[in-house]
């Protein structure tokens, strides 16, 4: 990673995010994220062997729920922030080219 | 892009030049009370986004928390599948846009599932007999369900042309496992058998496991078949396709049967296959090229940072080992033998879904064979004239058991076993009950079958005299007259009796 990050990579991860950047902004952020990235490397040489790879801040883990049914929201609560609702339903703009 | 237009190769003939290699991907339903990360109910059916709350509608500040129940359930489908279980896993987010994932991602496993490196057997029919394939199992990893789409313009129903999508988020977050096999190979001809078997296999298991439901036809157990072909003899594998959502098992041996023919007819034209998922279309049989595998495919996995890692400990994970049922082919096999029936028979129990109830109703006193005469004969067919599943009747095995006690001790005949299950099928009450109620009971008054029969013998002499002259085969029509007099509220073999005393 201290290698950098490259003009494209920044391209690519926008596009990915559905982040629309301009030329301009694309030649501001790449030297930004090369700026962070160096400074998150250096962390990763002061960690010795013994410190582990963790992925957590806190030290947990199995915390688990019941498999209880607990009341969530009314269909109009649910709805009450959607731009757009039809037949009790979400109304999103169509999905072109993509398919999960 | 994909390949121009090319003609499939039937499936003889490309099995000549070609072996498949399969990929299966199995998504199975947990049949949890509630939701993977919230208490929302899973109740399949419900009206759209009224099992929904902050945490399954992505809003901020939701606070995730795992489902124990469903991790349990996950530990115990790798157990069944020889898995080892990872002792520390994580959850990751798997991020993307379609807007079935309220969330923007999907809570899922990536590089640290919780069950691994497993394997199982299915067995098919073969030219050669009976034929055990080994299919090793990849990963089983814990993920939650997505929300259901409803496409609106354009063709209805399709993505393809659609104007709009209504969402409904009901199904969004309902746990679900994925089960993902290695590459299968060397099944030959056999690979489409061998894929339906094995799903097959895993809807059963996890039905004994009695951690889902496995309807497909609600799509709470769906498939994703992978398949490549790789000219026989060669070692390097082909580039394969993803068929997507394959969701019955008629389905699952059809779409391996053409992607098999069309990717002979791709590799034979000198073209080259395209890596892509495909649509799997059940009216006509064929499939057809959804997205290329691209930028898509970068799901830029990263650690969930909502939820603490699942670590089950090795006391946890042999628990749940000692607890597993014995294992669905085993334990047919055994019931097979300790009830003594026939190949033929015991595939038409497990066909018809009445294993479990055979086995009651045999623990509740009757013998099989009589256990198996009303599930199959009376129960089966009424099932399927109204198209409930069979254990939907509101007939149990305590009730079967019961009839035939009432046919044992002669106080009804099968004729009248039957009334008795319309009784219960309509619900009124227990076999005793409807027996005297409907007033069921056979006529073991002899006075009252003696006179019926002398009005018999009376109203057809000429039958008469022919039993006098010693032909016994023509009581017959006197013991259907009787009984037609009596309502079938009789004896047949009392009846004969008493015919012959008279005239013999």
């Amino acid at each position: 990673m201290s290698d950098g990050i490259s003009r494209a990579d920044v391209a690519h991860l926008a596009n990915l995010a559905r982040i629309d950047l301009t030329d301009a902004e694309l030649d501001r952020l790449t030297p930004e994220l090369t700026v962070i990235l160096e400074s998150v490397a250096k962390v990763a040489e002061v960690a010795a062997a013994d410190v582990p790879p963790t992925s957590h801040a806190v030290p947990l883990s199995n915390v688990f729920r019941e498999d209880v049914v607990t009341p969530g929201l009314t269909p109009e609560q649910a709805l009450a922030g959607a731009p757009a609702v039809e037949q009790q339903r979400f109304a999103v703009p169509k999905i072109l080219g993509e398919d999960a | 892009m994909t390949a121009t237009h090319t003609e499939l190769v039937p499936f003889d003939q490309a099995l000549e030049t070609y072996d498949p290699v399969m990929g299966l991907e199995v998504h199975v339903e947990l049949n949890t009370a509630s939701k993977m990360f919230c208490g929302c109910s899973t109740v399949f059916g419900a009206e759209p986004n009224t099992q929904v709350c902050p945490t399954c509608l992505g809003l901020p500040g939701a606070l995730p928390v795992v489902n124990g129940k469903a991790v349990e359930s996950a530990i115990r489908i790798g157990l069944a599948l020889n898995c080892s279980i990872a002792p520390w896993s994580r959850f990751a987010r798997k991020n993307y846009f379609y807007p079935d994932m309220p969330k923007n991602f999907q809570t899922s496993q990536y590089d640290e599932p919780i069950c691994f490196e497993g394997w199982t057997e299915v067995t098919i029919e073969t030219d050669e007999g009976p034929q055990a394939f080994r299919v090793e199992i990849e990963r089983a990893h814990m993920e939650e369900d997505t929300g259901k789409s409803l496409h609106v313009g354009g063709a209805t129903g399709r993505i393809h042309g659609a104007d709009y999508s209504l969402v409904d988020y009901n199904r969004a977050g309902i746990p679900l496992i994925e089960i993902v096999t290695k590459p299968i190979v060397g099944t030959g001809k056999y690979a489409p058998q061998v894929a339906r078997a094995y799903v097959a296999h895993l809807r059963e298991l996890v039905k004994a496991l009695g951690v889902s439901d496995a309807r497909m036809e609600q799509g709470s157990m769906r498939c994703d078949v992978n398949l490549s072909l790789m000219p026989k003899g060669a070692d390097v594998l082909g580039t394969r396709s993803e068929t997507k959502n394959v969701n019955s098992l008629r389905s699952v041996e059809r779409a391996v049967r053409y992607e098999v023919e069309r990717h002979a007819g791709v590799l034979d034209a000198g073209q080259k296959i395209v890596q892509e998922t495909r649509h799997w279309h059940e009216d006509t049989g064929v499939t057809t090229s959804g997205r290329e595998k691209s930028d898509a495919e970068d799901y830029r996995y990263f650690p969930e940072p909502d939820l603490v890692p699942v670590a089950p400990s090795e006391e946890w994970i042999e628990e749940l080992r000692a607890s597993l049922p014995e294992p669905p082919a085993q334990r047919r096999g055994r019931l097979q033998g300790e009830w003594g029936y026939s190949d033929l028979e015991m595939r038409d129990v497990v066909g018809a879904g009445a294993l479990d109830l055979i086995e009651a109703t045999v623990a509740a006193g009757a013998t099989p064979t009589a256990a198996r005469k009303w599930w199959l004969g009376e129960l089966a067919r009424r099932a399927n004239d109204t198209g409930t599943p069979i254990d939907g009747l509101g007939v149990t095995p305590a009730h079967v058991a019961e009839v035939q006690a009432l046919v044992d001790a002669k106080r009804i005949n099968d004729k009248l076993a039957r009334q008795v299950f319309d009784g219960l099928v309509a619900g009124e009450g227990t076999p005793e009950e409807i027996v005297v109620a409907r007033g069921l009971e056979v006529v073991s008054d002899d006075g009252a079958l003696t006179a019926a029969v002398d009005r018999a013998i009376e109203a057809n002499p000429d039958v008469a005299a022919k039993i006098r002259d010693g032909k016994v085969a023509a009581a017959g029509a006197l013991i259907g007259a009787v009984m037609k007099e009596m309502r079938g509220q009789a004896d047949a073999g009392r009846v004969r009796e008493l015919i012959l005393s008279k005239l013999g």
